[in-house]
């Protein structure tokens, strides 16, 4: 495994982000119903122990649990941490204790912040009271977290209307952020495309040529690290004719024709648009090629070939055409055909 | 049950692949289990793999990885979204209805391009406890308070354990964190990072993969001079809220190595799976782990812990002691989840 | 090599109702529907089990990593084995399988098995792709990726251009059997479904699955625990699964070798040489309608570029075909995607068992349940039977 660097290496940034929408069914229902209405409640289980917050089945025997009990809204730390700086993504802007609570009247210490100035102020068996968020919507983010008993924090204030509707669900949103590096075969394959060339890689085992390259020959399990380079020129193996847009593709009027494109001494397809033509004339074999972006546009990506249009010349049959290609070659060549290995 | 036993292994884990693809990472390990005993993948009868889409950032990213095997002609194949360990398991279990003689196991995890210790969180309570995204180093941090506070451990024996890893981890080319001559002043004079931990408690987070060869009987004494046999394997979990566990014990691993045989008759050496030195003593305690027996010779993951991975390596570091004839009898543990919540068990013997 | 196996039955079955957000429940919430409903149609509580097999589809779904760890203790399983499978689309019925693999194994008596989706929590587009540096998005969702294969089966095959529409309408009607299916089209006519707008030619809107919330379990147990049953078992005939890579020279996208040879062990483990004649009810996984006369040639139900002829007449109808082909409405009716390669196999064994309800097929003694995934490269296979193989 040789780690080797190109050039100048891309890099780009990948955000997993969704803003996710949660039912919560009746159990966490009602806790987050209670912290908006400045409560802390949890649930009974069959042993007859408080769990805080709440859960849908007894930790035990798996048995389902309905009978929710309010819990004191102090309690006793029972572990603790210290961040600082605050993890990103969490609700806290400043350096934080994070710790398990038992609160009174419960038999499970629950997670939540620790809101002190340094972790000199924190230790095991300190007496804690809640701190509310003075806008509640139902989250656990209701509670900011958990201050020193006697800070001057005031108690809660119960919901000004009790008749609110109980919780039903939760918007939890997820960011994670992840430094995107291409292998070192996407990389070439990358670069070539700023000096119009399509790279490809070629099977040490029996020359079958991938495209792009990803450093690997599927069929054999083994590396290919030779490069080669493509024609701009193939047939179209197959394509779907697609009537939606695709988000974040402005630029693509519907319907458009994106088809699996085999490049000549390609022995795989691969993902392009076709243009230049109507959209009911494209079909499985016809021949087409590159049309670029122009030279001063070029940049290292395969964005650089706008789209395929036909050559005009005649179509590969459609039984010899896309995979059926290979296939097509070695039945008709078993001696000087690719090997099957 | 069916005799099975791990006839090859290989093993790879650096601190980040950074222009290496998952499936340019797994050929070469996927070849060289199968060449160390002269096998293609026709003679493998099955095939299980473990990964994760959080790791990747990608959805189904375990499909382009499957290349490495060589799919074709078509295989017997199965992955879980777990460690590699759990894929060994199934595997084992493949092997055990006598639907097939030779198995492949191999996982892999890149969580050098995140951030890992928060991509944890997503494994949390999504509803009350993900929101508020404590990372895994807190967690880690929370369980070791509790033990220290309990009077189970001190800082002094958290520290022994990392200085126990490093040394051990001398002349492993798969370890991280490796040093001949560290003590435990030298941690202990560490800056406390998650506190109470500092970073020699915290596992070396690297990237890596693992694959292993598995036969039954014959075949594998056929394939190998000295076959690691599975003696007995077993995995259990917990519930997940910290709140609802006595984070100074776990019971799934207890009760895991209990039903491998882990407990009775002697070991020569455990590996073990730790994300924090405190998770590590909590191990020897539920293992009853004595002097007698040769803990983490390889470092453990302690020295090199690679998400997805680190659970099928340590199978992969006993099962070459006993190989090498270093060891008669030693247990494998891997472990996923917050705290130790779920827990693997394997013990290999040679014969 | 040579099976010893356990001889191994479905003891139970439970569903949830399908719906495209279920509102209602949690993930845990949801699980424990299907959980619930299989241990009683099991006669079995939380302590029979011995071990729990969850499956699903991308983690990104719920955006939570390895949900079993969280969703452990609502499976009953502090102190017991969970495993977690995941195989692309064909995940429910892999999942199905590994836990069979358990009881013929001899190392647990009874395992619950479980699959599930959730997908209203986020969207699948968004789950099933999300954005990757450095590669250009041109194909919008899975419809984007199958429809040319579609195009190739149609082109080799000669089918007449609404065998599609056939398909949907036809599962469509079956779902309204379903009181669990997601789509209940009551008014639904032919014609609508021809009329339906095209999204991926040649594939109309009505000829996709839907989204949906929703989980399926089963428990299987060992050979004493189905005879001990006083509620009617199905007993597995035949177990595969097959995998091969997602693009290579000489690849079949049509009727990729994986799904021949999978049939093909399945089915000589069952003793079945003649697919057609020999099983009573199908379930199999199409996402898309073209896929059911697809899959049935390639499955050995039809002759190579015959299988449209069964759909033209009216073969697998519930009402009089000889080879009923999802009686369940089938994923054109229902698609939380984890869940619906289970949902194939538990049908399969709802048919021997005779507990399909209105969808049931009259005298059914064997069946046979299908999923697919990845690029179709995945699959996961198996037969059910009334009687002890």
């Amino acid at each position: 495994m040789t780690e080797r660097p190109a050039p100048e290496m891309l890099r780009a940034d990948l955000v997993v982000e969704y803003p996710f929408t949660r039912t919560t069914g009746p159990v966490i229902g009602a806790f987050l119903t209670g912290l908006r209405d400045g409560r802390i409640v949890g649930v009974r289980t069959s042993d007859g122990r408080v769990v805080v917050p709440p859960v849908e089945a007894d930790p035990t025997t798996g048995d389902t649990l309905d009978e929710m009990v309010e819990v004191a809204s102090n309690g006793t730390v029972v572990t603790w941490t210290w961040l600082d700086p605050p993890r990103p993504g969490s609700p806290w802007d400043r350096p934080h204790g994070l710790g398990l609570v038992l609160l009174d009247g419960a038999d499970t210490p629950m997670l939540h912040g620790l809101l002190v100035d340094s972790p000199e102020e924190l230790e095991t068996g300190m007496r804690v009271e809640a701190v509310w968020a003075a806008e509640r919507t139902g989250h656990v983010h209701d509670l900011v977290g958990f201050a020193p008993e006697g800070s001057g924090v005031a108690p809660a204030p119960h919901a000004e209307d009790p008749g609110d509707e109980p919780v039903r669900s939760v918007r939890t949103p997820i960011r994670l952020e992840y430094d995107f590096i291409p292998s070192s075969a996407a990389q070439e394959y990358l670069h070539a495309y700023a000096e119009k060339r399509i790279l490809g890689n070629r099977s040490p085992v029996d020359g079958a040529v991938f495209v792009p390259p990803r450093g690997v020959d599927p069929r054999h399990g083994v590396a290919a690290t030779e490069l080669v380079d493509l024609a701009h020129e193939g047939h179209v193996g197959n394509f779907c004719v697609t009537h939606l847009p695709i988000p974040g593709r402005t630029d693509l009027t519907t319907p458009y024709v994106s088809a699996w494109i085999h490049l000549d001494g390609a022995d795989i397809g691969f993902l392009g648009l076709v243009a230049g033509c109507e959209v009911d004339e494209v079909r499985i074999g016809m021949r087409v090629r590159a049309v670029w972006k122009p030279d001063d546009e070029l940049g290292p990506t395969a964005e650089n070939v706008l789209y395929w249009e036909p050559t005009g010349a005649p179509d590969v049959p459609v039984d010899e055409a896309g995979n059926r290609a290979w296939t097509a070659r070695r039945d008709r060549d078993e001696t000087g055909g690719p090997a099957d290995a | 049950m069916r005799e099975v036993a791990v006839v090859s292994s290989a093993i790879h884990q650096v601190e980040a692949l950074t222009f290496t693809t998952d499936v340019q990472l797994m050929i070469p390990l996927v070849n060289a289990v199968r060449d160390a005993v002269g096998i293609t993948q026709d003679d493998v009868d099955f095939t299980c793999s473990g990964s994760s889409d959080f790791l990747a950032g990608q959805a189904f990213s375990f499909v382009h990885t499957l290349d490495a095997v060589g799919a074709v002609p078509p295989i017997s194949e199965s992955h879980v979204e777990m460690d590699g360990a759990f894929a060994l398991y199934e595997a084992w279990v493949k092997l055990q209805t006598g639907e097939a003689d030779t198995a492949l196991v191999y996982s892999y995890g890149k969580s050098s391009p995140g951030s890992r210790r928060d991509v944890l969180a997503a494994q949390l309570d999504p509803y009350v406890v993900g929101p508020l995204w404590p990372d895994a180093h807190s967690i880690a941090a929370l369980q070791a308070r509790v033990l220290l506070d309990a009077g189970l451990a001190t800082p002094e024996d958290l520290a022994a354990v990392a200085v126990r890893s490093q040394r051990n981890a001398v002349g492993n080319p798969n370890a991280l964190r490796s040093s001949a001559d560290v003590t435990v002043d030298d941690v202990l004079a560490e800056a406390v990072v998650a506190d109470p931990l500092r970073p020699s408690d915290l596992s070396a987070e690297s990237d890596g993969g693992c694959a292993v060869l598995l036969a039954a009987g014959d075949r594998a004494r056929s394939l190998c001079d000295r076959p690691a046999w599975i003696t007995g394997i077993d995995h259990r979990i917990d519930p997940q809220a910290l709140g609802l566990r006595d984070l100074t014990r776990a019971p799934s691993a207890a009760l895991a190595a209990e039903r491998a045989g882990a407990t009775t008759g002697r070991l020569d050496v455990a590996e073990l799976h730790a994300a924090s030195t405190a998770q590590a003593l909590v191990l020897h305690r539920e293992f009853g782990l004595g002097d007698g027996v040769d803990v983490d010779p390889s470092g453990g993951s302690l020295a090199a812990d690679t998400l997805m991975a680190a659970g099928l390596v340590r199978i992969a570091e006993v099962a070459r002691r006993i190989s090498a004839g270093d060891a008669d009898r030693g247990l494998a543990h891997a472990s996923s989840g917050p705290c130790l919540q779920q827990n693997l068990a394997c013990v290999l013997e040679g014969e | 090599m040579g099976s010893l196996g356990e001889r191994t039955a479905v003891l139970g079955v439970g569903q949830t109702e399908y719906r495209a957000t279920r509102g209602d429940v949690s993930v845990a919430g949801l699980v424990r529907e299907a959980a619930l409903r299989a241990l009683a149609d099991a006669e079995c509580t939380w302590a029979d089990i011995d071990a729990v097999v969850i499956g699903k589809a991308p983690d990104f779904f719920e955006g939570l990593m390895m949900p079993e760890l969280f969703l452990a203790d609502a499976l009953g399983c502090a102190g017991k084995p969970i495993l977690r499978v995941h195989t692309a689309g064909s995940v429910g019925g892999s999942t199905a399988l590994v836990a069979a693999s358990l009881i013929r194994s001899r190392v647990h008596r009874r395992v619950l098995t479980l699959g599930f989706e959730k997908q209203s929590e986020s969207n699948a587009t968004w789950a099933l792709s999300l954005p990757q540096p450095f590669s250009v998005s041109i194909n919008a969702g899975a419809g984007g990726y199958f429809s040319p294969i579609i195009r190739q089966y149609m082109a080799r095959s000669g089918a007449p251009e609404l065998i599609g529409c056939m398909v949907a309408y036809k599962d469509r009607r079956h779902a309204l059997r379903n009181p669990y299916a997601h789509l209940h089209q009551h008014d639904l006519t032919f014609d609508q479904v021809v009329e339906a707008p095209m999204l991926w030619d040649p594939i109309r809107f009505s000829e996709t699955c839907p989204s949906s919330d929703g989980a399926c379990a089963m428990v299987l147990g060992d050979e004493a625990a189905g005879d001990a049953s006083d509620r009617p078992v199905a007993w597995v005939h035949g177990t595969a699964m097959r995998s091969e890579g997602n693009n290579f020279p000489g690849r079949d996208e049509v009727s990729p070798q994986a799904s021949r040879d999978c049939a093909a062990d399945v089915f000589a483990q069952a003793g079945i040489t003649n697919p057609r004649a020999e099983i009573d009810a199908v379930e199999m996984y199409v996402p898309f309608s073209w896929y059911e006369p697809m899959w049935l040639e390639s499955l050995g139900f039809a002759e190579l570029d015959q299988g449209w002829r069964m759909v033209e007449d009216g073969s697998t109808s519930l009402d009089g075909g000889d080879l009923p082909v999802n009686c369940s409405g089938g994923v054109l009716s229902s698609n939380p995607i984890g869940a619906s390669g289970m949902i194939r196999f538990a049908e399969a064994a709802l048919q021997v068992r005779g507990l399909a309800g209105d969808h049931q097929v009259d005298g059914a003694r064997r069946a046979f349940g299908h999923a697919y995934g990845g690029g179709a490269q995945y699959f996961a296979m198996w037969v059910v039977g009334a009687e002890k193989p």
